[in-house]
């Protein structure tokens, strides 16, 4: 009870710091580029959405930064165990993370606060750190994450770590793929997001500077989009390289077997170890995962069942990641094509109202994608070597904090949403 | 190993220093906008939020970096304080995010009125709990009442922090924060009246620090914990007690006298340092006392590999990081420093 109390206060906590993360990535990079635009060619419109953009990227900054916090404190009060185990091997990228955000948070105060205070170029770039920041302190954090996937830079001696080697740690086999993988994904949910929310302005209103701020975010998202499906096979290839039972768990596939199917779709069925109705390419799960069509994919029935991952849940959240995924490139081709070879149409309501209905798509994938990550370990907290049963704080009580903080978060993005409808408000005031 | 240990405590020390110094003023203003004059409460506000809004976000780093240092190079001690302070550290945690975001959406807020008055509400009354509660876990982990053995929710959840001692940190830190923010802000105004009533806040938590310091030491006088005696036996918190003392006097006369602000924010800051340097000579080498004894830095550090890699980064970091900070200093900070 407490144990499934703990990992759901984690899973709500951070499933609410990844969406203020991903924008705290990709948003300063938006906002750069329509600054560029103005200091090149001196429109005020540029001018306007950079500050506008600016206004979002402050109020997105601030949740996700005290969220962050807290999310340190969090698993320290929730799995004492792990901290106490992992902190000496996997701190290094964290005291790192640190510095990084020490950065961001000074390059963002020079930017939103030094408009007539510093020379405009230099302005810029504070702005641009403030982005490049971003990016390098989610790799750090995911190179932590990574290492739980794939410990590396420690010796086990029953139950304690010896030898420890911080830098291995850091730069264990799943950091780099990993931190890629969600940058791009961070690109592609924000830019997609961005673009979709000003096409809906750009529909009611028709003010031009939701259509400039539509093209600029769209063009991040499609390029971001266009990369993920290249990152996103790494990725996977690398999961089925290091954790054979995740990689079973993504695809329900539960009989080893050579030349395996990939599986569209299905219901797994743990007790009976089969998969209903689902549509099986053949050879292609081996060829995905390893590069070769004959390859053997280890099957779940081979892997102990106390190491069994939920294996309904990991398989949903991978379809779902990956369907929108397919759906975003092709979508994001299709967008690039137009606005390449055919602008005016690139500004149909038809096409603007894909776009709006794109918004949220971006963000569902990297919300499944980290159930997929998180859920797909288990029963795992360092993969092999520690239970996350056995890293839980030997405190009872845990559902009231879950409450409380399910409370918060649920109250913060009420709040910020409102706040932006009320930026969005003012911006209009402004443009009228 | 000793030497890595104790380079270690000096980023540390300065970790919480600075955040006191930095972080703490800004919940210092939130404390002060509790008591704004009537006739000048939009003035305060709007002095406290030009002052805060450049930095706050970096000054609230220091805390991060103070959490990384414990967790990678003290584990024990960071698990130790995250089991057995569940409860203020939770409180602390939520006051920090409520502090934050109501500071953030009240600086954007577009609306005004009632929603001002709530975002306002909010930031001062989370400043007020979050400063509580941050004296609270420091009182608590000097105090030695964790329980690590005990088994009923009062030993397990409450009884190592709700006392007297650990209720009078946490009013100490609360005043000492807002004399802080009093001291900097009056360096950030040219208005008499602004001033003035500044001036006044300052000396009243300055008089709150001195009665909850009597309070702190009144109480943390158990058997186990003679906090008096270990304070006035120990020569650095002798020196800097004495040195804090001296200093009252001057403070006094230039919180009275109108032109000097620089010389009573420089006079604040050195207080404030030296009560946190009396704290570390009467905590060294313990990092906490529980109920089945001392766990001290040696005892609670990470591996030699850990603690080398993790001060390497912290050279590395500062040397990105404090020019950086200057910079963003200089920039905001710079005309109101010489004004003053």
């Amino acid at each position: 009870m407490d144990l499934l109390a703990a990992r759901w206060q984690m899973a709500i906590s951070l499933g609410f710091h990844i969406i203020y993360a991903s924008i705290g990535i990709a948003m300063p990079f938006l906002m750069a580029t329509s600054y560029w635009l103005y200091l090149r060619n001196k429109k005020k419109i540029y001018l306007t959405l950079t500050k506008a953009w600016s206004k979002g990227v402050a109020i997105f900054f601030a949740v996700g930064a005290v969220s962050g916090t807290v999310l340190s404190f969090e698993l320290g009060l929730l799995w004492p165990k792990f901290m106490e185990h992992a902190g000496p091997i996997i701190g290094m990228p964290f005291s790192w993370e640190g510095t990084a955000f020490f950065l961001e948070a000074i390059a963002l105060g020079i930017f939103l606060y030094g408009w007539k205070r510093v020379s405009p170029y230099l302005h810029w770039t504070c702005g641009l750190l403030v982005g490049i920041a971003g990016v390098t302190s989610a790799f750090f954090v995911i190179c932590a994450n990574a290492w739980m996937n794939s410990p590396a830079g420690f010796d086990w001696n029953g139950g304690n770590p010896i030898n420890i080697d911080p830098w291995a740690a850091m730069f264990n086999d799943a950091a780099l793929l990993q931190g890629l993988h969600m940058v791009v994904a961070a690109f592609q949910a924000v830019g997609f997001a961005v673009a979709g929310l000003h096409a809906l302005l750009w529909l009611r209103t028709q003010f031009d500077l939701h259509l400039k701020a539509t093209k600029i975010a769209f063009c991040f998202a499609a390029i971001a989009s266009l990369a993920q499906p290249i990152v996103g096979d790494f990725a996977a290839k690398s999961v089925a390289r290091r954790q054979p039972a995740k990689l079973a768990a993504m695809e329900a596939h539960f009989e080893t077997m050579k030349r395996a199917p990939l599986l569209v779709g299905g219901i797994p069925d743990e007790a009976t170890g089969k998969t209903r109705f689902g549509i099986e390419l053949p050879g292609l799960l081996s060829f995905l995962a390893f590069g070769d069509f004959d390859a053997e994919v280890k099957g779940l029935n081979d892997i102990p069942r106390k190491e069994w991952p939920p294996v309904a849940i990991t398989h949903y959240a991978f379809q779902v990641m990956v369907g929108i995924g397919t759906l975003l490139a092709l979508f994001s081709l299709v967008g690039l094509l137009f606005l390449w070879r055919a602008p005016k149409k690139f500004e149909s309501p038809t096409l603007l109202k894909v776009l709006v209905a794109c918004i949220p798509l971006g963000f569902i994938a990297i919300e499944s994608g980290w159930v997929v990550t998180e859920v797909g370990r288990q029963p795992w907290i360092i993969y092999g070597f520690m239970r996350t049963s056995e890293a839980l704080t030997p405190r009872p009580g845990v559902i009231y904090s879950l409450a409380l903080y399910a409370l918060i978060y649920a109250l913060l993005s009420v709040v910020s949403v409102f706040l932006l409808t009320a930026q969005v408000k003012s911006l209009h005031k402004e443009l009228r | 190993m000793s030497f890595l240990v104790d380079a270690t405590l000096v980023f540390l020390a300065a970790g919480i220093l600075f955040y006191v110094l930095f972080g703490g003023a800004d919940f210092g203003a939130g404390i002060l906008e509790l008591f704004l004059h009537r006739k000048h409460a939009d003035e305060q506000r709007r002095i406290i939020s030009r002052a805060m809004a450049p930095v706050w976000e970096a000054n609230h780093v220091w805390l991060v970096l103070v959490v990384v240092i414990l967790f990678v190079g003290f584990p024990k001690v960071y698990t130790t304080v995250s089991i057995f302070l569940h409860l203020p550290v939770m409180a602390l945690l939520m006051g920090i995010v409520a502090r934050g975001c109501a500071f953030t959406f009240r600086h954007y807020d577009t609306l005004g009125g009632a929603y001002y008055k709530s975002y306002s509400a909010a930031f001062s009354l989370s400043s007020v709990w979050t400063a509580f509660f941050i004296g609270v876990t420091a009182g608590a982990t000097m105090l030695g009442r964790m329980d690590p053995v005990g088994s009923t929710f009062y030993s397990a959840y409450l009884a190592s922090w709700l006392n007297p001692f650990c209720l009078c940190m946490g009013l100490f830190v609360v005043c000492l924060f807002a004399f802080l923010a009093a001291v900097y802000l009056c360096g950030e105004t040219q208005s008499a009246p602004a001033q003035r009533i500044l001036r006044r806040q300052g000396a009243f938590a300055l008089g709150g620090m001195l009665a909850m310091g009597v309070g702190v030491f009144l109480f943390g006088n158990g058997p186990t914990f003679p906090l008096a005696q270990m304070f006035f036996t120990n020569r650095m918190s002798q020196v800097s007690f004495v040195i804090a003392t001296l200093l009252l006097w001057p403070l006094w006369q230039g919180l009275k006298n109108e032109a000097r602000s620089f010389r009573v924010r420089a006079i604040g800051v050195c207080i404030v340092t030296l009560v946190l340097l009396g704290w570390f000579a009467v905590q060294y080498p313990v990092a906490l006392r529980t109920t089945v004894g001392d766990i001290t830095f040696q005892a609670a550090a990470a591996p030699e590999a850990t603690l080398r890699a993790l001060l390497a980064s912290l050279i590395v970091g500062v040397l990105i990081i404090l020019p950086a900070l200057g910079y963003l200093f200089r920039v905001f900070k710079w005309e109101a420093l010489k004004q003053s």
